[in-house]
């Protein structure tokens, strides 16, 4: 069986983009030739800056013949619906047969679409690969119209077998598909002919190129540590610098360069950041002084100087980066000397955080006021929190951060270092736009955390006050990611507040005019409501109330497929979410996970069963009776032992349980619960509730009632499955 | 392509090697656009005729401003005033990273011994309603010019693409030179009888410009001037296109055009002068493009610009 070779040779493909672009053309090409029929053993693509090539193994010379048969009309059916049926098989009535079948004769054809060879299919797949190829961002270029990702200089495509290689008769706007290609652009720029795989692969080596993406990789990782660890010193890895570096070079050739004396007092993050932004540099660390003293850059050329010359040009260019680096550094700290944190954050209120919600400077008054108010339920002081909020995003007016957007926060923390603060203030700037995602750390400093939960609650309240909700997959504003945020802050830190109170305080010097047209489309969607569980007809929110509780339902909804992450079932979590107190998401999530742990014990779901047991009868009877058994019941009506049993449980119980959840614990509540099983079992065991005596039924329905009050008192047993 | 080409000697060296080899290639050797521009790419050599489908080759220097960069001619890489070399090829011969690495032999750049990359960058000219997909090139890990296939400008796409190359001139040169200081290059030969050097040439006027940038410039009075570039902007391209006095078809797009790039170069003083607010920032660019895109309409309904009559 034949293997395919194909090569797509063009000018220079961004790194970004290789790695998905040889998957791309691995799956269009494979999915597009099984489904012409040609199966095939293995496929594998590689990527190099100029070139994606598709190595198939073991493919079909040619694709099967396939044998159709068609059902036709009666022998004596129209003449026209005959000719109808030959014209779409293609094919004259005497190459039709006659079969009788119990709804009389029938025409029967049987029609063979011939095999065709993969050459041709082959041509055929490629040119709808690369006409719908998925680029990210496509060209033209010349005159033609054509789009690749830059311009597609050759395309080689062979079939090879032990006879021999043969090209793919194929051509795509003027390019003509053949079995040669080119080497590295200077070190073996002259074309020459492959007869398969292993051939091209080892003649690209010899005209330096590596074309594995991930052997590349590897060299330039083994080099680097090399040249680091020979000269004393260790490679600060960075998988992602390494990955788009591979994609840089045909030919990596690694070098090691030194940074002035003049920038080792740099902050070590904007040596890496202005590294690695602009040069692409790997950070060499020395590891006695823990400082950054040394760079590694990987060339794309073996040069006749080893690299001197480049070495030398890439030390100069960093040297006129690390100059602006220290510029601003030096300007920076001058301003803090001369004006302080907070002059250094006076810009802030000629920039616009969202036309509708002021400035940056309005933005860090509110927010200052929400950290006040958060900081004794997380154990800081309130003035240090107000503080710590007033001057967290003043590094966003220094130099630093407007050269490297990305040391936002960073910065900030070393400003307020430089300010004289030890307080956790500096913690704070840097650490209050965290966590930025599910997998990174939760602050713990005390000021940190008021500063991070007043800043997130005051984007979400600010964005739903102005009715700028996530929709779908569109989150511009991530406001997802800020719920997230509130929810790991507040669960990580165990902190104990109800959110409702809160955020009314936190819309509070939102801009009114907009609440009421956010309130209008929360209203569309009661889910608000539902999910507390108030019905519509009994209480009248004012606007910004229906705004809350749309954000706090909106919280929920994160929580909910937070705590599905964590391993917790939707409905444990929705059994939870209508009880009081949901708006405090540390006494939610605690009785959420005690009620888990409770329902997977043999105890907890024998007494759900009982419960749900219950609950039926006393539904049903209530409908049919058209009254409420909540009340009433007594000891001296009952009759069996079942019975007396069961009330000494449950008075047992009542006081156990409603201490327990008194305190909020929620493990000896259900504990307390446990305990009820075997008299609940006993009793349906023994007892017929719906018995003749009418006093007696009663009596019973009402005992049934406590067992429902008392679980309920718990959680909503009735949400849960099962 | 190996061979060892002699090192230059001067700044002037390096734009004549340019020249003769851009020439060599049968570009047309254009000269400077008369007016303040910030980038070579808004002399009509570019932008205009990068619309149609009219061939076109043309190369030149193009001197450009920007006065936010401006630092009194203290700063070893920055200044207000510089000059950029500007090649547009339409269409984009398959072959234009070999003419360009050329290009680069010829001012003395020995490929046996740099490392040239061409680094993703794609260009966009957020006032020209213009954006393209190339890379910069680096040598030796150092940014020495810009490439770009274009594919739209002023709101047209290009058919068929015409391939730019951008040399920051200084840069480049003081990196051939090997000058840290752009003030200590030599302008003209070392040598010469009156050796001159690019801060002889330019120190006073650096500092001239970044005095009067920065805090002179009459703020009002160029407030008024962009209005009124803009309105004679409009107010030109309004015109019929037959003109009555000599009963021929003319449209008058470069007029037109000349009154954009004023409007671009009084934004970017203004801006200098930090009159304009981030919000209105936005405004202001959308209100150049707007001319701009106005003035690729017009220029498409000229012989130049492809329009075969109705």
């Amino acid at each position: 069986m034949p293997n395919l070779l194909i090569e797509l040779f063009s000018e220079e493909i961004p790194a970004r983009m290789q790695a998905r672009a040889a998957q791309d053309l691995q799956k269009r090409m494979t999915d597009g030739l099984v489904e012409a029929g040609l199966t095939y053993g293995g496929a594998k693509a590689f990527s190099t800056p100029r070139r994606l090539t598709l190595a198939i193994e073991d493919l079909l010379a040619a694709s099967p013949t396939l044998r159709e048969e068609r059902k036709g009309p009666r022998v004596d059916a129209p003449e026209k619906a005959i000719e109808g049926f030959l014209r779409g098989a293609g094919l004259t009535r005497d190459q039709l047969e006659q079969r009788d079948t119990p709804k009389g004769a029938i025409y029967f054809a049987s029609i063979e679409k011939p095999g065709r060879p993969a050459a041709a299919i082959v041509a055929e797949v490629l040119e709808d690969t690369i006409r719908n190829f998925p680029w990210p961002k496509s060209m033209r270029w010349g005159a033609g119209s054509l789009r690749w990702v830059r311009p597609l200089h050759s395309i080689l495509c062979i079939l090879s077998t032990e006879e021999g290689a043969e090209t793919v008769p194929f051509e795509i706007d003027g390019i003509t598909a053949g079995n040669t290609t080119r080497g590295h652009r200077f070190m073996g720029a002259e074309p020459f002919a492959v007869t398969g795989f292993d051939d091209y692969a080892a003649k690209l080596k010899r005209a330096h190129v590596i074309l594995d993406a991930g052997e590349r990789e590897g060299h330039i990782l083994q080099e680097a540590q090399n040249r680091a660890f020979a000269a004393g010193f260790e490679l600060v890895e960075d998988r992602g610098l390494l990955a788009e570096v591979a994609g840089l070079v045909e030919w990596p050739v690694v070098l090691m360069g030194e940074i002035g004396e003049d920038f080792l007092a740099l902050p070590p993050e904007v040596l890496q950041t202005s590294m690695k932004e602009h040069q692409k540099f790997f950070s060499v660390r020395n590891p006695k002084t823990g400082r950054i003293e040394r760079f590694i850059t990987v060339a794309n050329i073996e040069t006749p100087d080893h690299g001197a010359t480049i070495l030398a040009g890439n030390q100069k260019v960093l040297a006129a980066r690390l100059s602006d680096a220290k510029f601003f550094w030096e300007n920076d700290l001058r301003t803090i000397r001369e004006k302080g944190l907070e002059g250094m954050a006076a810009g802030l209120s000629d920039v616009t955080f969202h036309n509708k919600l002021g400035s940056q400077a309005d933005r860090i008054k509110r927010i200052e006021a929400l950290a006040r108010e958060i900081a004794p339920m997380v154990g800081a002081k309130p003035d240090l929190a107000a503080e710590a909020a007033r001057v967290a995003k003043a590094d966003l007016q220094s130099e630093m951060v407007g050269e490297f957007p990305e040391l936002q926060g960073l910065m900030g923390r070393y400003y307020a270092e430089a300010a004289g603060h030890d307080d956790g203030v500096p913690e704070a700037c840097e650490e209050h736009y965290k966590p930025l995602g599910p997998g990174d750390a939760v602050p713990t400093n005390p000021v940190s955390v008021a500063v991070a939960l007043a800043d997130k609650i005051d984007t979400l309240t600010g964005f739903w006050a102005i009715d700028e909700k996530p929709t779908g997959s569109k989150d511009p504003y991530a406001l997802r990611r800020a719920a997230l945020g509130v929810i790991r802050l507040v669960l990580g830190n165990g902190v104990r507040f109800g959110l409702e109170a809160i955020m009314k305080s936190a819309f509070g010097p939102q801009p009114a005019d907009w609440i009421i047209q956010s309130a209008k489309s929360s209203q569309a969607h009661t889910k608000a409501d539902a999910a507390l569980g108030i019905d519509e007809s009994g209480l009248v929110f004012d606007e910004k109330q229906v705004v809350i509780l749309d954000l706090l339902a909106f919280l929920h909804d994160r929580l909910k497929v937070h705590l599905r992450d964590e391993g917790i079932r939707h409905d444990v979590i929705d059994a939870c979410l209508v009880m009081e107190g949901n708006d405090d998401l540390t006494l939610l999530v605690k009785r959420a996970e005690a009620l888990a742990d409770f329902l997977k014990t043999d105890d907890g779901d024998n007494l759900l069963q009982g419960f749900k047991r219950a609950n039926n009868i006393l539904t049903q009877a209530e409908e049919n009776d058209g009254v409420e058994y909540s009340f009433g019941a007594d000891v001296k009506f009952a009759d069996t032992p079942e019975e007396k049993t069961l009330f000494t449980a449950l008075d047992t119980a009542e006081p156990e349980i409603a201490s327990a959840m008194q305190a909020e614990d929620f493990a000896a509540a259900m504990a307390a619960m446990a305990r009820l099983r075997a008299p609940t079992d006993a009793f349906f065991e023994a007892v017929q509730v719906n018995a003749g005596n009418e006093v007696l039924r009663r009596n019973r329905l009402n005992l049934l009632s406590r067992i429902r009050t008392l679980c309920l008192s718990v959680a909503d047993l009735t949400r849960i499955q099962g | 392509m190996t061979s060892r080409p002699s090192k230059p000697r001067s700044f002037q060296e390096i734009i004549l090697r340019l020249q003769s080899y851009w020439a060599a290639q049968g570009c047309a050797m254009m000269q400077p656009y008369d007016m303040e521009v910030g980038a070579g790419t808004f002399h009509p050599a570019t932008t205009l005729r990068s619309l149609g489908n009219r061939p076109w080759a043309a190369a030149y220097v193009q001197p450009s401003r920007r006065p936010t960069d401006g630092r009194y001619g203290e700063n070893p890489n920055r200044l207000q005033h510089y000059y950029q070399y500007q090649v547009l090829i339409k269409p984009s011969p398959p072959d234009l990273q070999e003419l360009y690495l050329g290009s680069l032999a010829a001012i003395g750049i020995d490929m046996e011994l740099h490392d040239i990359r061409f680094v993703e960058d794609d260009w966009e000219s957020p006032t020209l309603g213009a954006w393209g997909l190339g890379w910069e090139v680096w040598c030796d890990g150092m940014e020495v010019s810009q490439f770009t296939y274009f594919q739209q400008v002023g709101g047209h796409d290009c058919h068929p693409v015409s391939g730019e190359l951008t040399y920051g001139l200084e840069r480049l040169a003081m990196y051939v030179l090997g000058i840290d200081h752009v003030m200590d290059m030599p302008f003209n030969d070392p040598d010469a009888p009156i050796p001159l050097s690019y801060g002889d040439v330019f120190r006073q006027t650096e500092e001239e410009y970044s005095r009067w940038n920065f805090d002179v410039a009459n703020t009002d009075v160029f407030l008024r001037h962009f209005e009124e570039a803009e309105a004679e902007c409009e107010a030109i391209l309004s015109q019929d296109h037959h003109d009555p006095k000599t009963a021929k078809r003319i449209v008058m797009a470069h007029p037109a055009y000349d009154q954009c790039i004023k409007a671009s170069h009084i934004f970017n003083l203004l801006d200098a002068r930090g009159v304009i607010s981030v919000t209105e920032r936005q405004a202001y660019i959308g209100r150049v493009r707007a001319l701009a895109k106005q003035c690729a309409d017009a220029f498409v309904l000229t012989e130049a610009g492809g329009y075969a009559g109705s």
